[in-house]
């Protein structure tokens, strides 16, 4: 994960007071062991039966905080989430939301969707990563309609584009906006608004927030 | 095209063919010139300023007569970069900014959040009960006063009325205790990783209790205004048609869902904050159509109360008890006391951070300035919020503040069946639609 300044310039950790000397933990990046607990051993199970390259396609098992998340492969995305809809019940997904990991070299983008089974009371996460160079993820929208607009949220904020959306456009920002706002390498502020000739200085040379 | 030019409806070329804008006024040149056009198609701008798409939201109309053939949503013009911001924040302070999304259901926002930086910190179990008590209660008041808006501002955008002024002098009601208990009337910021940030005052559950007996008593008013009244039903019955494969396709969820007959309601299937220790029914309806939309909002309403008055009982057991969680490494500092001046730190945390313990106040500044850390992780908690399942998605690289923030807003996933509610439908039914969908656009673009 990433190390910041402090929010008053302090270096090298989240430190903002620049007096704790605490570092930052990184993320684990191992699977998790057998058994998950919870109903995650048998959601599991039945994708391994449901698709036989479960162990191609799926990077890492990761159960956290009583939360299960499945790593797949980009490629094997679209294979793996109709599998989820039409063998395991997983109806209804809910968006997607990008994570930006600069430090994560190769992987920096993650794209993260959240899958809720109504006929089974269950809930999964799916993530999948693309370097910042390749940033294509295929689109899910023909799984899953109501992804539409969160994948073009998603393509707005951190400029991933998924492949095969049918309109990927903007949709928060406007059409002819430069950038991807919520990339960790968007500076927050120092967009200058028209307003009776007053100017907004560039991020570097206003307080920092970092 | 006309012989005059009509200051009300100029029209100009463009290559996408002839543009009128049309500001109000004198129609009639207007409909000769779209009378001699050649194109039976036309296309309208509903929005974004406009008083009936319930707030900033840009309708795109293909029409053909009165018929609608095509809807096309434009979002974000009430984008605020709260996602953005809140990386910048730490994460006490993150709470100041989901208040702010969706506007009018801000403590559900505050509850999403909280809930999300308490299952990273592994302290989702030492929130203190009182604590969570009074979040159900205000989290049922806030349903109140959120339905209380879509009833309202449902009714006036077809035309009625009165509805709008009940509903409105009633959600004053909950805006007052709010305002007593946390201070504020909207973005409260009031729920804090933790607990909440203060107890409530004396003689609001005195207040409260009075009020609930005489909102059940105003919400009849309404009801009698608008259940069964043959006008309402001729505007809303088999109007903004979604089935259940529709809703569960498109992402929607809350009311628009359980009116295809669906009880998933996810403080039954899912709970959180204890609500598997009230008693409350999910309201469903079977019409997935406005009216039904619209009933199970003005049935809520009785559910809300219920569990308010449950809440209210656990809270009179619960007197003196903590609001706040017990480890001083997460708990806000701040205890606040009403001096001469107002509200404020009370005068004896001053006398100790300032004259007695010199640790109280290094620890005091520094859970101030910088925060507590939150173990890295991600989560994803939802609540059912009053226009469906809100969902915080919380990552956190170990720092004092969120690493990202994104925020599942049913107004946003809800406001994508717009289409499928609309297309081939007339244009007068759309209000309707979009109304029964009560998109709150704060929540839609963030």
């Amino acid at each position: 994960m990433s190390s910041d300044n402090g929010m008053f310039g302090a270096q090298g950790t989240g430190d903002t007071s620049g007096y704790g000397g605490l570092v930052p933990t990184a993320a684990s990046s191992g699977s998790s062991q057998r058994p998950y607990g919870s109903y995650f051993d048998s959601v599991t199970d039945d994708l391994e039966r449901a698709y036989p390259d479960f162990a191609d396609a799926i990077e890492r098992v990761v159960v956290d905080r009583g939360e299960l998340t499945l790593h797949i492969k980009v490629s094997r995305l679209v294979e793996v989430s109709m599998i989820l809809r039409d063998k395991l019940k997983f109806e209804m997904c809910l968006g997607v939301s990008g994570v930006n990991y600069p430090d994560d070299k190769g992987r920096e983008l993650h794209a993260v969707y959240p899958l809720l089974s109504m006929t089974n009371n269950q809930r999964i996460r799916l993530e999948v990563s693309v370097p910042d160079s390749h940033p294509h993820i295929p689109s899910l929208v023909e799984v899953w309609a109501g992804n539409n607009w969160n994948e073009r949220e998603t393509f707005d904020m951190f400029g991933i584009i998924f492949d095969g959306h049918p309109g990927l456009t903007r949709i928060l920002m406007p059409d002819d906006w430069q950038g991807h706002p919520q990339r960790k390498d968007y500076a927050l502020g120092g967009i200058s608004v028209e307003y009776k000739g007053a100017t907004t200085p560039a991020p570097d040379e206003r307080r920092s927030y970092r | 095209m006309s012989t005059y030019t009509d200051p009300y409806a100029a029209s100009r070329e463009t290559t996408e063919g002839t543009v009128f804008s049309v500001t109000g006024g004198d129609w009639d040149s207007l409909v000769t010139e779209i009378g001699q056009a050649k194109e039976e198609r036309v296309v309208v701008n509903m929005g974004p300023q406009h008083p009936s798409t319930h707030g900033v939201l840009r309708l795109v109309l293909e029409l053909e007569g009165e018929t609608v053939t095509e809807v096309r949503c434009g979002i974000g013009y009430l984008h605020t970069g709260i996602e953005k911001n809140i990386e910048y924040r730490n994460w006490t302070q993150g709470v100041t900014f989901v208040t702010r999304m969706d506007y009018l259901s801000p403590l559900f926002n505050e509850a999403a959040y909280c809930l999300g930086v308490e299952k990273l910190l592994g302290i989702t179990n030492d929130v203190p009960e009182r604590a969570t008590v009074i979040r159900v209660l205000m989290m049922e008041l806030n349903r109140i006063s959120s339905h209380m808006v879509a009833l309202g501002t449902g009714a006036l955008e077809l035309g009625a009325l009165s509805p709008m002024i009940f509903c409105f002098r009633e959600r004053e009601k909950v805006l007052d205790i709010f305002e007593l208990i946390s201070g504020l009337r909207m973005n409260m910021a009031y729920i804090r990783p933790g607990g909440v940030q203060q107890d409530l005052p004396a003689g609001a559950l005195a207040k409260i209790r009075a009020t609930v007996k005489d909102l059940r008593h105003s919400f009849k008013d309404n009801e009698n205004l608008l259940v069964g009244n043959s006008i309402w039903m001729k505007r809303t019955e088999g109007i903004g048609y979604l089935d259940l494969a529709g809703a569960t396709t498109l992402g929607v969820t809350g009311p628009v869902l359980r009116s295809t007959g669906l009880p998933w309601d996810l403080r039954k299937m899912q709970p959180y904050c204890g609500y598997e220790n009230y008693n409350f029914d999910v309201i469903t309806a079977d019409t997935c159509d406005v009216y039904g939309r619209f009933l199970i909002r003005v049935n809520e309403l009785e559910q809300s109360l219920r569990i308010i008055e449950q809440a209210v009982d656990k809270l009179e057991k619960l007197e003196g008890a903590p609001v706040m969680v017990a480890d001083k490494k997460i708990a806000w500092p701040a205890q606040l006391a009403l001096g001469g001046d107002g509200l404020g730190n009370s005068l004896d945390h001053i006398r100790e951070i300032m004259g007695t313990s010199m640790e109280s106040l290094i620890h005091h500044f520094k859970l101030v300035t910088e925060g507590f850390r939150v173990p890295a992780g991600q989560v994803y908690t939802a609540i059912e919020s009053p226009r469906g399942e809100l969902g915080a998605h919380v990552v956190s690289d170990g720092g004092t503040r969120p690493f990202r923030v994104h925020f599942r807003e049913p107004s946003f996933n809800n406001l994508q069946s717009t289409s499928a509610m609309c297309e081939g439908s007339m244009v007068a039914d759309i209000i309707g639609a979009v109304a029964s969908i009560d998109p709150v656009m704060g929540g839609v673009d963030r």
